[in-house]
This record gives structure tokens, C-alpha cells and sequence, in this order.
């Protein structure tokens, strides 16, 4: 079953002069088993998008539903729908409290009232996913950690929930290239080997490309685009709108297809690029040297 | 939600009252609370509610708003008017268990709530009509005589400015914060009061690391751009007193004049 959103609007401090409407009749269906990512420029609505998904926000108007339950539902359904929608915030380093790594991971857990031998276990599994050794960490202090390692403690404590969704606020901001690449490598495999439904927030085209199936564009709180990367970087009006740029490789190849060089322009990295370009070559070489 | 609470309450808008001086406003503020109290005759309040209504109306600033910042003080206000409805001597009109309800303390307690109103209501339109800035910058300026018995009036002010400035700012972490630690199941709602103190600490700890976090890359912010205090600093925008202050306090100034005349002949 998916998360739906059903002509979702929500209102920021309605009825006072700083009314502000942060998202205005967005439809949307989150399938299961898919990679969504969520794109847009500043002030889109992204981050409220994702909170109302996860029940952190109740829409002002319209539903989200969840397996079908209706998440600002009271009552014991919209309580265990909630559950199901792991959340990582944007920076989520900065949730962290406790006095060691382990007990801020099974912090989660704890609020699950979980047997303490599920909680450690749990807590192994999720250090282990994220790449902390768990005999090594376990007792140190979180604030002691460097900033990479204090985002993969914040991302095993929701981890630590066991969510069927998971929902990750700009996953990758701030952190250097390498680590940058270890995250969304994480994020893949918890796609392929946990089989997780998971939607993340990305302001970088690559990413989005080698990570998603699919990839939906926000504009000023609405749904301006909604398609498999591969279509939504053709896209150039919209992707201009939502304030992105598409990925280098497909700026580069589009502008040799204007040059005149027959390529297919679908290149999501610097490899895939130079093999497109080499067959174009190959092609134009055995046409006998006609451009196009 | 938490985001939802307006702190320092300015309400930005281009009306009178809001291109007044803010020294101007606060010193003829003063004139009028003070005037609240030492008049107290019923010509006197008519005239002095009769000119905060129409402060209130000339300040664009919409009545619910301002009857909201009344609102938490109902309490104060009922427990002010029933003391003096029960305690003041007088003509008796009801008997309730062992208080005498009179006539005069029905008077007495309504003028003193119409009081206590009207100073509210005149204090909130200054907030109202002023920036936060502003008025720490007025009041920077107005403290400054004081200077030479020792008032760190520059300091003051600074403080003022930071603490304002970072509000908004803390509330709007401890809000991100709660609902980080919500998505992991955090309950703060449930339990008696010590359970729910203590889970308090998975937002508190957190909170307290970001403010001095903060405090800390301001303090380094500040120093980088070479702040040193407040001695032989200028300032950008100078505050200037031009022709509407003028024309406020000449106006204040000869109402409170007719009221002083009015009261010294009796009426
Ligand atoms: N707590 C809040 N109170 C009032 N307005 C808010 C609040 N949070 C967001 N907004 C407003 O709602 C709009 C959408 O904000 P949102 O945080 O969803 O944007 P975003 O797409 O996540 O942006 P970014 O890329 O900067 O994270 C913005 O215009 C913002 O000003
Ligand atoms: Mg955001």
C-alpha cells in the first residue's frame, strides 16, 4: 500500500498577518517499494512536504493517508501509521542528546517499549548499516564525534525504528564529496537490500539521477513536474523554474547536440557521458563525415 | 504549534504612530501612563479612553490583535475588580458569605480595571508600532545621561538586542528539535509531571548545545568585525526628530495641560 496525499494544503500561522501558505493542493502517490526524490528551489515547501507525510504537520486541508490510514486521525490506526514513517531531518546532528552513541540510537526503540535484547540488537544493526563499529562507538560520547560520524549516528536512530518508509531532509547538505557519496550510497542499499520506500530531499540533479526512479518537482507549494529523472532532465523549462540546473553531463552533451553531433544526451555521469560521446563519433566516422 | 507564538509583537505598517520617533514615543508613553494615574476624575478618563481609541484606530493595527495582548492579564483585572467590589466601605448593595458588595466599590473597581486596561493597551501600541530594534536603539538613547553614574546603557541596550534577535530563532530550534525527537516517538504529553519533565531532556540538551553553539559563533562574528563596545561607535541610520514629533508632543503636552487646568479648578 502507498502513502497518498490527497489535495493537501497547508497554511503556516493562519489567521495572522504572517499567514503563509507553504503548500497549496498537492496531490501525490508514494508508491511502495519506490526511490522518490523531491526537488525545488528555496522556500518551496519541500521540508513541509515531508513533515506532513511523516504526521509531523497536519494539512490544513485534505488527507494524507498511509496504508490507507488517515495520519491526523486520533486513535490507535493513525498512531501505528505514524510508526511506519521513519524521518531524518535536515542536519539531524543536531537532535542528538544523549550521553553515549548507543543509547541515543536506541532511543527510538526505547519510546517503543521494546525488550532491552530487541533494542541491542536493533541498535548493532542499525551502527553496523551506517558504518559505525559497534564495540568501538558504543560508549563514546555524540558530541565528540566529528560532524559526518554525528550525521550517521542521527540517521541510525531513525534507522534504529525499523520504518517501512523512510523520509531523509537533504540527506547530503553540508557534508564533503566523499561522505556525501557514502550517504547516498546507504541510501541505495537500504533501498535494494531492505527494500524501504524511501522519498529524499536533494537540490543536486546527479544525485537525484543515480539515485531516484522517480523525481517530482515543487514550485511555489505546487507539483510543477512529476516524472522518471531520465524524462525530468529534458524538462528545461521546469527545471529552470524549480531553480535547479540539470546534471553537467547532460548540459555538456546537449550542447554538442547544438554543435551539431548526433548523441543521445541521456548521461547521468561523467562515464555514461564519454561513452555516449565515443559511439557519436564512431557513428559520424562510418557515415563518412556528414554532421548529423 | 510553538512557531505560532509572536514574540516582541511588532506590527509592521507605515501609519502615524509607526513613523513617530521611538525616544519620542516612549518619553510621551511615559507622560500618558503617568497621567492615567494622577488623573481620576470621569471627565479625565473619558478623555484619556477617548485618545487611546484613537491611537489604537490611527495605528492600522487590528483591534483583535490588541485585545489579545489584554487577554492574559484577565486574571489580574477580575481579581483587581473583585477586591475593591468587596472591600471598599460603602452603600451595600449585596451580601456574599462575609463580604459587603457596595456601591462605591463597583465604581472604584471599574476605574481601576479601565485603568489597568488603558495602560496596557497604550503600552502594546508602542510594541506594536515599533520594531524591537528600534526601541532598544531609543532606549540605548535615552539611558545615555545616565552613563556618568555608571549605567552601561550601550550594553544594555546590545543585550536587549541580541536576546530579542534570537527568540525567534530559539523557537523556531526547539520546534525543529521537538519534532525530530516526536518522529523517534518521543511522548510530552503523557505520564504525571515528573515523567513528563524528564522527557523533557531529549529537547533541552539539544536546545542548550545550539544556543551556546550560537552565542559562541556570534561572539566570534562580532569580535571578526572588530566590535569593541559602545565608545565612539556611529551609527548607520541616525534617529532624527522632525516636524510630526514636534506636532505629537506640542498635541500631548497641551492635552495633558487641559487636564492638569481642569482638575485644578474642580471639574
Ligand atoms: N515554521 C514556519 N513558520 C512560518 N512559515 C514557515 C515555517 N516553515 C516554513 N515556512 C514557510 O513555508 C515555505 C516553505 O518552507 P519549506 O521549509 O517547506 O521550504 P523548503 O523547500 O524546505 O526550503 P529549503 O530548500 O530552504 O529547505 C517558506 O516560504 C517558508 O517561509
Ligand atoms: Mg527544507
Amino acid at each position: 500500500m502507498p502513502i497518498e496525499l490527497k489535495n493537501v494544503s497547508y497554511t503556516y500561522m493562519p489567521k495572522t498577518p504572517f499567514e503563509r501558505t507553504a503548500l497549496s493542493d498537492v496531490s501525490l502517490t508514494i508508491r511502495e517499494g519506490s526511490l522518490t526524490a523531491l526537488a525545488g528551489h528555496t522556500g518551496s515547501g519541500k521540508s513541509t512536504l515531508v513533515q506532513l507525510l511523516s504526521g509531523l504537520l497536519h494539512p490544513s486541508s485534505g488527507a494524507v493517508l498511509v496504508d490507507g490510514a488517515d495520519l491526523s486521525a486520533k486513535g490507535k490506526e493513525a498512531k501505528t501509521a505514524r510508526r511506519k514513517v521513519g524521518m531524518v531531518f535536515q542536519y539531524p546532528e543536531h537532535q542528538l542528546f544523549e550521553e553515549t552513541v548507543a543509547a541515543d540510537i536506541a532511543f527510538g526503540p526505547r519510546n517503543q517499549e521494546l525488550p532491552p535484547e530487541e533494542i541491542e540488537r536493533r541498535v548493532r544493526a542499525a551502527m553496523e548499516f551506517v558504518e559505525l563499529d559497534y564495540e568501538t562507538y558504543k560508549d563514546r560520547s555524540p558530541f565528540q564525534l566529528s560532524g559526518g560520524q554525528k550525521r550517521r549516528v542521527a540517521i541510525a536512530g531513525v534507522l534504529a525504528l525499523e520504518p517501512k518508509y523512510l523520509i531523509l531532509d537533504e540527506p547530503a547538505a553540508g557534508l564533503d564529496p566523499r561522505l556525501r557519496a557514502s550517504i547516498l550510497r546507504r541510501i541505495r542499499r537500504l533501498h535494494r537490500e531492505k527494500k524501504l520506500t524511501i522519498v529524499f530531499v536533494s537540490h543536486d540533479m546527479a544525485d537525484i539521477a543515480c539515485l531516484a526512479d522517480r523525481v517530482v518537482f515543487l514550485h511555489d507549494g505546487r507539483v510543477l513536474l512529476d516524472a522518471p529523472p531520465r524524462e525530468a532532465f529534458f524538462a528545461k523549462q521546469e527545471i529552470t523554474a524549480a531553480g535547479l540546473a540539470p546534471p553537467e553531463s547532460v548540459s555538456l552533451l546537449m550542447k554538442l547536440q547544438a554543435a551539431g553531433l548526433a548523441v543521445d544526451a541521456a548521461a547521468f555521469s561523467a562515464e555514461e557521458a564519454a561513452a555516449h560521446i565515443q559511439k557519436a563519433l564512431t557513428a559520424r566516422r562510418k557515415g563518412g563525415g556528414r554532421p548529423c | 504549534m510553538l512557531t505560532d507564538i509572536t514574540i516582541g509583537q511588532y506590527f509592521p505598517g507605515t501609519s502615524f504612530l509607526h513613523r513617530l520617533d521611538p525616544r519620542v514615543k516612549i518619553v510621551l508613553l511615559f507622560a500618558l501612563i503617568v497621567a492615567i494615574f494622577a488623573f481620576d476624575t470621569p471627565g479625565a478618563y473619558a478623555a484619556l479612553t477617548g485618545l487611546t481609541l484613537c491611537l489604537a484606530a490611527a495605528s492600522t493595527v487590528p483591534m483583535t490583535l490588541l485585545f489579545k495582548s489584554v487577554r492574559p492579564l484577565w486574571w489580574l483585572l477580575a481579581f483587581t475588580f473583585l477586591m475593591h467590589l468587596g472591600g471598599t466601605p460603602g452603600e451595600v448593595i449585596a451580601r456574599v458569605w462575609i463580604f459587603d458588595l457596595t456601591w462605591e466599590g463597583l465604581v472604584k473597581g471599574l476605574f481601576l480595571c479601565l485603568r489597568l486596561v488603558l495602560l496596557i493597551l497604550l503600552s502594546s501600541l508602542l510594541t506594536f508600532t515599533t520594531s524591537p530594534l528600534m526601541l532598544t536603539d531609543a532606549l540605548e538613547r535615552l539611558l545615555r545621561p545616565l552613563r556618568c553614574f555608571g549605567v552601561p546603557a550601550h550594553e544594555l541596550a546590545m543585550m536587549m538586542t541580541i536576546a530579542l534577535r534570537f527568540v525567534p530563532t530559539l523557537i523556531e530550534e526547539t520546534d525543529k528539535i521537538m519534532k525530530a525527537q516526536q518522529a523517534r516517538g518521543a511522548d510530552f504529553t503523557s505520564g504525571n509531571f515528573f515523567r513528563r519533565l524528564y522527557s523533557l531532556t531529549p529537547i533541552l540538551v539539544p536546545l542548550f548545545i545550539s544556543a551556546f553553539r550560537r552565542a559562541d559563533e556570534l561572539a566570534m562574528a562580532m569580535e571578526a568585525r572588530c566590535y569593541r563596545g559602545g565608545n565612539g561607535r556611529t551609527r548607520m541610520k541616525e534617529m532624527k526628530i522632525g516636524r510630526p514629533d514636534y506636532a505629537a508632543t506640542i498635541f500631548v503636552v497641551l492635552f495633558l495641560a487641559t487636564l492638569g487646568a481642569l482638575k485644578w479648578s474642580g471639574i
